[in-house]
């Protein structure tokens, strides 16, 4: 039976034409399927934490997942984000079969890591491999909110170092999408040294001269604040994703400092000079086709794009 | 008075008697020097028996112990002559790294440390040891200088964790981190950490990216500390105990998960009790290594610590949920 949760996900893409169109404001049908069955909660209706607003949950996966009314980023799948990303039929998977091990015996470990696996559907917290935007070839990986927030064990480490790794090998831009509650705690100091190793290769790849672009998403804290997801060339955020290296709690209990509204926001972060841009989910293909097309091999100063 | 510990309690008692009998023979002219004796084995196999066991949550109360010591009382005795260079040039000098250039065994080196305090007012002064990003940026500037005059680095991992408030966050303590482990994942000369106290977190990481990482015997370095681990997993800080024993982070846990190099040993029952012999061991054992590494060429430190780094992790190769305990 758990077969069945692990067969080998067909995503479903967008017509890139379609999304090219930036000035599109009007959701499309083709774009109903972005969201996989699993993530859609049993209603038709949905209500935004934000603005409070109740949204038909079909308009809501038309927009990618953002309130049409105030643009609240709701958290999506990585096949949802990379459905909404790349070029159809784009998307090669990478080390897919890189799986867990309770190195520590750590209680409970085995139990959270099956309740995640059933609950999410996928095996580990990213998402690794190639794809296309817009033509533009490049290596991305995308964390899975879904599995245990995204946390970084061994396995998330490792996958996002072979992905780096391999993208010097194929001269290839890197994309790494985070959300990620931070380093694993269950894996111990294995956890907190994939940090270093993420870190290391991407050392590796800017010597190589190749292009990181770092987008965060909602949440994005700990140790992949602390590693991967501050090292861009370009750090790009969704608006309003809380970013930080303490979270709030924790801040609190242990500073009994009060944050003020609107701190650990992107826009925080970005008022603070920690971030680039800040880009719309819906606006995030062209953003980044855009970008990427600056990078693209032969495409240095006075070369033709 | 020492700090002293449930644990050491038994100790303290047996040793107190003897001193009785010893005052109470002296003032009497009884001769107990018998008695005495067997009391003084029975110490000597009691500490045996207590600190050759430690627990992992005995251990953490030795690696925080008040007069444990810190990177300050190394310095002269693990160098002929240390210079403190300050400041990161950006915003401020954080007190709770300190960092400069010495002379290990006649070598330039350069040093970077975290230091807690002793007492409260130096532990205000520093943070409790807890390093803010001017610190973190403080450490890149001072070992990029060692890239730059070719000069080996040591590192002193000492803090319960990075600085946690909203200052810490404005100024992008998680990108002064990350800036950390990726400076030193390629500098072309030796790195050697060694992990003095507390090893907490990624603001202990920060400074422990290396070719060598040494751990004094009743440090313990940690992704997480064992109160908070014990608080998310159940609800409860009391089980600081409980947390330590799961998350295998003492030295010799970290020898076993291939993150440490070598153990080095503290005298009985804590570097405090001895800071000299502790001060000697330490610097026995970095420089072996650090002569060891010397002979290597630039290109080799540097893929050498790369693959270090890589191959730890554990997972393995199938999809396959194979796990021994299941759901019900």
């Amino acid at each position: 039976m758990f077969k069945d949760i692990f067969r080998k996900t067909k995503y479903v893409t967008i017509n890139s034409n379609q999304k090219q169109n930036r000035s599109s404001e009007v959701p499309r049908q083709e774009e109903a399927a972005i969201v996989s069955k699993k993530e859609l909660p049993d209603g038709l209706w949905v209500k935004c934490p934000k603005c409070g607003e109740v949204l038909f949950n079909k308009n809501l996966d038309e927009n990618g997942r953002v309130c049409t009314t105030c643009e609240h980023h709701f958290r999506i799948s990585a096949q949802g984000r990379l459905a909404l990303l790349v070029d159809e039929n784009s998307f090669e998977e990478w080390d897919s079969e890189l799986n867990t091990m309770d190195s520590l015996e750590f209680p409970g470990y085995e139990e959270k890591l099956l309740e995640a696996q059933q609950k999410s559907g996928v095996l580990e917290g990213v998402v690794t491999g190639r794809a296309r935007i817009e033509g533009i070839p490049f290596v991305v990986a995308i964390n899975e909110a879904g599995f245990m927030m995204g946390s970084m064990g061994s396995v998330v480490g490792e996958k996002i170092a072979r992905a780096i790794e391999r993208a010097i090998e194929l001269r290839l831009p890197v994309v790494i999408f985070s959300t990620s509650g931070g380093a694993r705690m269950q894996e111990g100091i294995l956890s907190l040294y994939q940090m270093a190793k993420t870190s290391a290769a991407l050392g590796k790849l800017a010597e190589n001269h190749l292009l990181y672009i770092s987008v965060l998403t909602d949440p994005t804290f700990g140790g992949v604040t602390a590693s991967y997801a501050s090292l861009g060339d370009i750090i790009i955020s969704e608006p309003n994703a809380l970013i930080g290296f303490t979270g709030p709690r924790i801040i609190k209990q242990t500073m009994r400092q009060e944050l003020p509204t609107g701190a650990q926001t992107a826009e925080f972060n970005q008022e603070h000079g920690l971030i680039d841009l800040i880009v719309a989910r819906t606006q995030m293909r062209p953003e980044l086709a855009r970008l990427l097309r600056y990078h693209q091999e032969g495409a240095e100063y006075g070369s033709t794009i | 008075m020492a700090q002293l510990f449930e644990f050491e309690k038994p100790i303290a008692e047996l040793e107190h008697r003897i001193s009785e009998l010893q005052k109470f023979s002296a003032d009497k002219g009884i001769d107990l020097s018998q008695e005495v004796d067997t009391l003084e084995k029975k110490v000597l196999l009691l500490k045996k028996e207590i600190y050759g066991n430690l627990e992992p949550w005995q251990k953490v109360q030795i690696a925080r112990h008040s007069e444990r010591p810190n990177f300050y009382d190394y310095a002269p005795l693990l160098f002929e002559d240390f210079i403190e260079l300050k400041g990161d040039r950006l915003f401020a000098d954080d007190h709770s790294i300190a960092g400069g250039i010495a002379l290990f065994h006649g070598v330039p080196v350069t040093v970077v440390a975290q230091v807690k305090g002793k007492d409260t007012k130096e532990n205000i002064k520093r943070n409790f040891g807890m390093p803010h990003p001017e610190g973190y940026r403080k450490a890149i500037r001072l070992m990029d200088q060692a890239e730059k005059f070719g000069r080996p680095i040591l590192t002193f991992i000492d803090t319960p964790g990075a600085a946690c408030d909203l200052g810490a966050e404005e100024r992008g303590q998680g990108e002064a981190i990350a800036r950390c482990l990726l400076a030193m994942s390629g500098y072309h000369v030796p790195v050697i950490s060694t992990v003095i106290g507390e090893g907490g977190s990624g603001g202990a990481l920060a400074l422990g990216v290396c070719n060598v990482l040494l751990m004094l015997e009743n440090s313990f370095y940690s992704v997480i500390a064992p109160e908070s681990c014990a608080s998310i997993l159940w609800k409860d800080t009391t089980k600081a105990k409980e947390a330590a024993a799961a998350l295998k982070f003492t030295a010799k846990d970290l020898l076993r998960l291939g993150v440490a190099d070598e153990l080095v040993r503290e005298p009985q029952g804590g570097a405090h009790n001895n800071l000299h012999q502790t001060a000697d061991e330490l610097s026995e054992v970095i420089s072996k290594y650090l002569v060891r590494l010397r002979s290597e060429s630039p290109e080799v430190l540097r893929e050498t610590r790369y693959q270090k780094l890589r191959k730890i992790g554990m997972f393995r190769e199938s999809a396959e949920i194979n796990l021994t305990k299941k759901l019900d």
